[in-house]
């Protein structure tokens, strides 16, 4: 590897004036990328690590100011390089670019042809013919299948995964020296997360590009990026080897974020670390450290003195006092205590409070005023139970099902087969105030599930009035009581959603959900839209409330290493059917379907030590509107034989496991003696 | 593509027989066509006579089948007022409607396209506000006011053209501009806000990534997705005008539909309203099915879908 | 990547003095306090608040504030030029019309007819439009593209024509006039309400709902429609404007206000035979009407400009 750079960043800037005051998303950092590097850019949302990238090459919005002393591109300065040069000479010739939207970054109304080519034509003298050439070459390289005729095709046609791919192949056709990829599989599931890194990381190799690989996902970067350069707050706070960095983390900040990392620590710890508190206001100018707020080691110079970038060695630096005064303290400390409770509570497995009974679930789906109806089986005869006091995760990609399973479950949707039964009852036969007091749903996103034009203690409120529970005042202390088992401010009781950070929001729809005293709560990916150190605040309470109010939760989720450490049972849907399902650590460690395996193998841990893995899983997750013949998971599958692609596989308990798969049995031996 | 054409067909076909058969009810059941023809003064017998010799006193489903059966073979009917074949007069009105149209749609067009994009692709500036303003006027200026202040400045103060009527070129000058400024309000705030919406999205910044910039990064990237509701606009806007520009040909003393309209509703002549009116609404549905075509053409999302 | 809106979000409630181990310090402002704030900078939406402040007023209180009786004619005083013209007289500021009633004061009244058709017209067409949304949008299947054909076929018919149609049907009355522009200019609200709804009701907030049992009518008015509230406020200033101005062009086609009420529609008709010597009878009124529909037309966009929130979806 050259050590020579291709890029250095000096004293980079980016402010974006609003209507009230000027945000200063990025404060003067500095950057220095080596030739055949990969650099990881690793922040929460709202840190300036995207701003960073679309700075570059100007391609900020249009209000942004960008000011930086030179950016120094293998000899060029685009710091001070005008549009048409860098348009002329630089973007998408240069410097390639992915973004994170695959959906949106696509032009709809032109062909994937047309998009590819002119990326070529418009930078170098070569006919249409050429270009298709390398546009074909490039598809087949970036795994799309029959890739010439792919070119006639449009956006819409394609699924996120492979829009992701014709992004990536767009942005090599010029052959970049650079190429600049911000979150670009954060909009895609975890098995074409998997395929999509590792193709960037094989093109790398191939083509010796450097790179520059903006994220949130902590074990992406690990996994991706020689380097990495942590952000706070419009700073880059540390930077080192990916090794250094995550093995050794200097920065109070890059601590506590890792902390909360589920599975960081291991299967040990019952809680996770968390940092308290959010990011500081980005208008004005931060004295001191703009993470003295929030740091469990902070001292009375931290607020108020200029910090000192601290060299450990090359291209390993971090900016903090690190005061000595509080050398021992960190955020996982801050809760040790918590950490010596038994991790394991000795259970009995409880009653069952819920079963699900063979449920199907078909949509006739219609375009349009006189189009053809077809039929989308969500649910294919999916049984299930969940038992008193336990915390079952249904896993699974999007499409499979788990929404209408958890529709299906709270009574909002009818099944066209099977039934539902909360002890005793079936669900359709009860009236809907009485579901509503056993069943109460938490959703994904906050920022959708709260009323913006009602206030938090009226959010929290609701159900009680829409039931008639209790006189006035007995519903208000109720409320007041709730808002203090989610850590909620009493002072937030009038305030509107918009008020509020996204962690406080999904306690509000926390408390909203308990405040009925359900019996079981539907976790809908619960903290999916959040960042991670908020993500870590809501799985402590949602597990602390789990203990002090005996509740039963059913956590629909994508991410493995949130089942790890919640789990206490799992289910693993594909294609609207439950294909595994058994305790935590059998599931986890010794799969026996192989979808599970490779969603397992998917699961990309913090582990600088390891690069990504080759995906065990070709194709994409498919249409459930062509399910395929007999084993739904056959097309994908490593292991499918005549059998798979015929009949339908017969569902069997291997180890207290249920599974439903033909090859179960070699494959659970197989992975034993692997 | 095809069943998205005869889809869309269809539907045209369905609103507007709906229309015209409400119309048709409407005057059906709020007017005595048969005391019309007779006369304001007529005796009670001979209102009666024309009753049945009209079949004004059948079904009203019986009498729209009727009319509309002679429709689709040509015939109009004849008119109560006139005492003449509906579709002559329509022949006679049509040339000054269609004219009066397709020339105001030209000044929406001049005058409305170049200030919305120049607004889109520098807001806040000058220009901007230029459009905005301009935008905001013409929505609050009375059309047939406008009309009125154009006749005396230029006609009457300085005149350069005809008070009113429809012979020459320079009869139709003014009525285009008055009938032509109705539409730039919103035209105009549709264009500007349809391209800055373009112009912001993932796309475009994607389009500024591989390298276009300038014209090339509008007219190569931007522009066919910010023409489809310039399109859709546009056909609504040009069916109103040619759906009488009543008040303008009033205003100027045209001889168009409008007026013809107008004075059929005065002198309740059903045959040449109710045929006027399913005219427009044909009219007005062609062309916004045109218009759904063209951006189908456009748009491989909808040709598709 | 990282939007602006998320980092204001974040940006506007913290604060750099939040003492560790709590989640948060101070707030930001309720959705209103910040729309009055941003109201308060927004020049159109004042210049436009105050002179709808002025009219209103003089249509409120025209019975007192005019000078004259709008009805008295004198016809030895016809046609009498405003003040600032020569042979105008003080007594009759803005001169008289062609049965010498006095201008001004038929003018403060005509204030009065156009701000109650406007406002009548546009509250009848917000119901429908509304509650035609709503339902739509909530329901959809079946429902929703019938709606949608009434739609298609409302914007298919010439709306003046039908208007005049309607009026010279049924007769010419304010309340007629009212009901008839109301009745035909109710598919703004329609298409706002339905497409917001739709995009609603797919939002947690509605599903939430449903879960601890609220009934359907109660989630399509209790959590929708306190969220379109702000939209149909400026649907509903705009339509007032769109209804004015209809009705001065009904009652200059003779199908609108009857005389000799001061529609100010009307005046111009009225004064139309005389512009040629006596411009300003058709003039002051157009001016008038101009003044007025700028004035909610400004506020309208205004309202707009400070309701609406970089919100996410």
């Amino acid at each position: 590897m050259s050590t020579a750079s291709i890029l250095d960043i000096q004293d980079l800037s980016v402010e974006i004036p609003t209507d009230s005051a000027t945000l200063k998303a990025v404060r003067g950092i500095s950057l220095d990328l080596k030739r055949g590097e990969t650099l990881g850019i690793v922040g929460e949302s709202g840190s300036g690590k995207s701003m960073i990238a679309l700075a570059i090459m100007n391609l900020l919005p249009p209000s942004a100011r960008r000011a930086a002393a030179s950016i120094n591109f293998d000899g060029s300065d685009l710091a001070h390089a005008g549009e048409r040069e860098l348009a002329m000479k630089v973007r998408g010739q240069r410097i390639g670019m992915i973004f994170q939207e695959p959906m949106t970054s696509l032009n709809p109304v032109y062909s994937i042809g047309r998009q590819l080519t002119e990326t070529m034509t418009l930078h170098r003298k070569v006919s249409r013919a050429e270009a298709e050439k390398r546009a074909i070459y490039l598809l087949e390289k970036v795994g799309l299948p029959d890739p010439a005729s792919r070119l006639k095709q449009y956006p819409h046609e394609l699924s996120g995964g492979q829009r992701q791919r014709v992004m990536i192949a767009m942005a090599l056709m010029n052959e970049p020296e650079l190429l600049i990829a911000d979150e670009p599989t954060t909009a895609l599931d975890v098995t074409i997360q998997a395929q999509i890194l590792y193709l960037l990381q094989d093109l790398q190799k191939e083509l010796g590009m450097s790179m520059i690989l903006i994220t949130h996902d902590l074990g992406v970067v690990s996994r991706s990026a020689d380097k990495i350069a942590v952000m706070y707050a419009g700073d880059i706070v540390e930077t080192g080897t990916a090794e250094e960095v995550l093995r050794n983390p200097q920065h109070p900040y890059t601590q506590g974020l890792l902390e909360c990392v589920p599975g960081y620590r291991g299967d040990a710890a019952h809680r996770l670390g968390s940092i308290p508190g959010i990011v500081p206001s980005m208008t004005g100018t931060i004295r001191g450290c703009a993470f003295a707020s929030r740091c469990p080691r902070v001292v009375d110079a931290c607020k108020t003195e200029v910090l000192p970038r601290k060299q450990l060695g090359p291209g390993r630096t971090y900016v903090c006092h690190d005061p000595d005064a509080t050398r021992n303290q960190s955020t996982a400390d801050l809760h040790s205590a918590a950490n010596e409770v038994p991790v394991e509570l000795p259970k009995t497995p409880g009653e069952k409070v819920l079963t699900v009974d063979g449920v199907s679930c078909t949509f006739s789906v219609r375009r349009g005023l006189f189009g053809k109806r077809r039929s989308l089986k969500a649910l294919d005869n999916v049984s299930l139970d969940i038992r008193k006091g336990e915390v079952l995760a249904l896993v699974g990609e999007s499409g499979c099902g788990k929404t209408t399973l958890s529709r299906t479950i709270m009574g909002l949707q009818q099944p066209d087969a099977g039934s539902v039964s909360l002890g005793q009852h079936e669900i359709s036969t009860l009236p809907a105030w009485q579901r509503a007091r056993m069943i109460q749903p938490i959703f994904q996103d906050p920022y959708s599930s709260l009323n913006p034009r009602k206030t938090i203690g009226d959010i929290i409120g609701r159900p009680l009035v829409v039931n008639h529970i209790g006189t006035k005042p007995e519903q208000l202390a109720k409320v007041h009581k709730m808002m203090e088992h989610v850590g909620l401010p009493r002072r937030v009781f009038n305030s509107y959603p918009d008020q509020l950070s996204g962690g406080q929001r999904q306690r509000a729809a926390i408390g909203r959900a308990l405040i009925m005293d359900p019996e079981i709560v539907i976790c809908d990916e619960p903290t999916s839209a959040l960042d991670v150190s908020v993500q870590a605040q809501i799985l402590n309470l949602l597990l602390d409330l789990r203990d002090e109010l005996d509740l039963t939760y059913l956590f629909v989720t994508h991410d493995l290493s949130v089942v790890q450490h919640m789990a206490d049972r799992v289910a693993v849907m594909y294609l609207g059917e439950i294909v595994e399902c058994g305790e935590r650590r059998q599931v986890l460690t010794s799969p026996k379907h192989p979808y599970t395996r490779a969603l397992l193998d998917s699961a990309l841990s913090i582990s600088p030590d390891l690069s990504v893995p080759a995906p065990g899983l070709s194709g994409e997750f498919p249409n459930p509107m062509n399910r395929p013949y007999g084993c739904p998971f056959h097309p994908r599958c490593p292991m499918a034989e005549q059998q798979c692609r015929e009949e339908v596989p017969r569902p069997e308990i291997i180890d207290t496991t249920f599974v439903k798969c033909w090859k179960a049995r070699t494959f659970s031996h197989q992975a034993k003696h692997h | 593509m095809l069943n998205y054409v005869l889809r869309r067909g269809f539907m045209a076909l369905l609103v507007a027989l709906t229309v015209s058969f409400g119309t048709f009810a409407l005057f059906h059941f709020a007017t005595d066509p048969a005391q019309t023809i007779a006369g304001e003064d007529a005796p009670q017998e001979m209102v009666d006579d024309i009753r049945e010799q009209y079949g004004f006193d059948r079904p009203v489903l019986v009498q729209y089948g009727d009319w509309l059966g002679g429709v689709l073979q040509g015939d109009f009917g004849k008119s109560y007022f006139w005492k003449q074949q509906v579709v002559e007069l329509i022949q006679e009105h049509a040339k000054v409607t269609i004219v009066l149209a397709l020339s105001a749609l030209m000044v929406t067009v001049v005058i409305a396209l170049p200030l919305g994009i120049s607004a889109a692709l520098k807001p806040n500036s000058w220009v901007d506000r230029l459009a905005l303003s301009t935008a905001v006027s013409a929505q609050a200026i009375p059309n047939f006011w406008l009309g009125l202040m154009l006749i005396i400045l230029f006609a009457v103060t300085f005149p350069i053209f005809p008070v009113s009527g429809d012979a020459t070129w320079k009869h139709y000058v003014l009525p285009s501009l008055v009938l032509g400024a109705s539409s730039v309000p919103a035209v105009m705030r549709l264009t500007r806000t349809g391209l800055l919406d373009v112009l912001s999205s993932d796309y475009i910044r994607t389009a500024r990534a591989k390298g276009f910039m300038g014209y090339q990064l509008i007219l190569q990237q931007a522009m066919r997705n910010a023409l489809l509701p310039i399109v859709s606009v546009l056909a609504v806007q040009l069916g109103h005008k040619l759906g009488g520009s009543v008040v303008t040909e009033s205003v100027f003393s045209m001889n168009g539909l409008g007026r013809l309209a107008v004075e059929s509703i005065f002198n309740s002549d059903i045959p040449t309203v109710q045929s006027l009116i399913l005219i427009f609404v044909l009219t007005f549905v062609l062309l916004t099915l045109a218009a759904d075509l063209i951006n189908a053409w456009l748009d491989p999302r909808i040709r598709m879908g | 990547m990282m939007t602006t809106r998320q980092t204001l979000s974040d940006a506007s409630i913290a604060s750099v003095e939040t003492p560790p181990g709590h989640d948060e310090a101070g707030l930001g402002l309720s959705p209103t306090m910040a729309a009055l704030k941003r109201a308060r900078k927004h020049h159109g939406l004042k210049i436009g608040f105050g002179i709808l402040l002025v009219m209103a007023v003089f249509a409120l209180f025209a019975p007192w504030l005019a000078p004259h009786d709008p009805y008295m004619q004198n016809l030895s005083l016809r046609m009498l030029p405003p003040v600032w013209t020569e042979g105008g007289s003080w007594e009759y500021l803005l001169g008289t019309d062609h049965l010498g009633r006095d201008y001004l004061s038929r003018l403060i009244h005509g204030a009065r007819i156009s701000m109650t058709i406007g406002l009548g017209a546009a509250s009848i067409g917000a119901v429908i439009g509304v509650t035609l949304g709503l339902i739509a949008g909530y329901f959809g299947g079946w429902i929703d593209q019938a709606v949608n054909f009434l739609v298609t076929c409302q914007l298919a018919v010439p709306s003046l024509l039908l208007i005049m149609a309607l009026v010279f049907v049924i007769g010419q009355s304010v309340t007629v006039v009212i009901f008839v522009i109301g009745a035909t200019h109710w598919v703004f609200y329609l298409v706002v309400t339905r497409s917001a709804t739709l995009r609603l009701r797919e939002l947690d907030f509605v599903a939430a709902a449903n879960a601890m049992g609220c009934s359907k009518f109660q989630i399509a008015v209790r959590e929708v429609l306190p969220n379109l509230v702000n939209q149909i406020m400026v649907i509903f200033t705009l339509e007032v404007a769109v209804a004015i101005l209809n009705e001065a062009t009904l009652s200059f086609l003779g199908l609108g206000i009857p005389s000799p009420l001061p529609s100010w529609g009307l005046m111009i008709a009225e004064g139309k035979t005389a512009m040629f010597f006596q411009p300003w009878l058709v003039i002051l009124p157009g001016i008038a009407l101009f003044i007025l529909v700028i004035a909610i037309n400004l506020l309208g966009d205004g309202v707009r400009d400070v309701t609406v929130t970089n919100r996410r979806n």
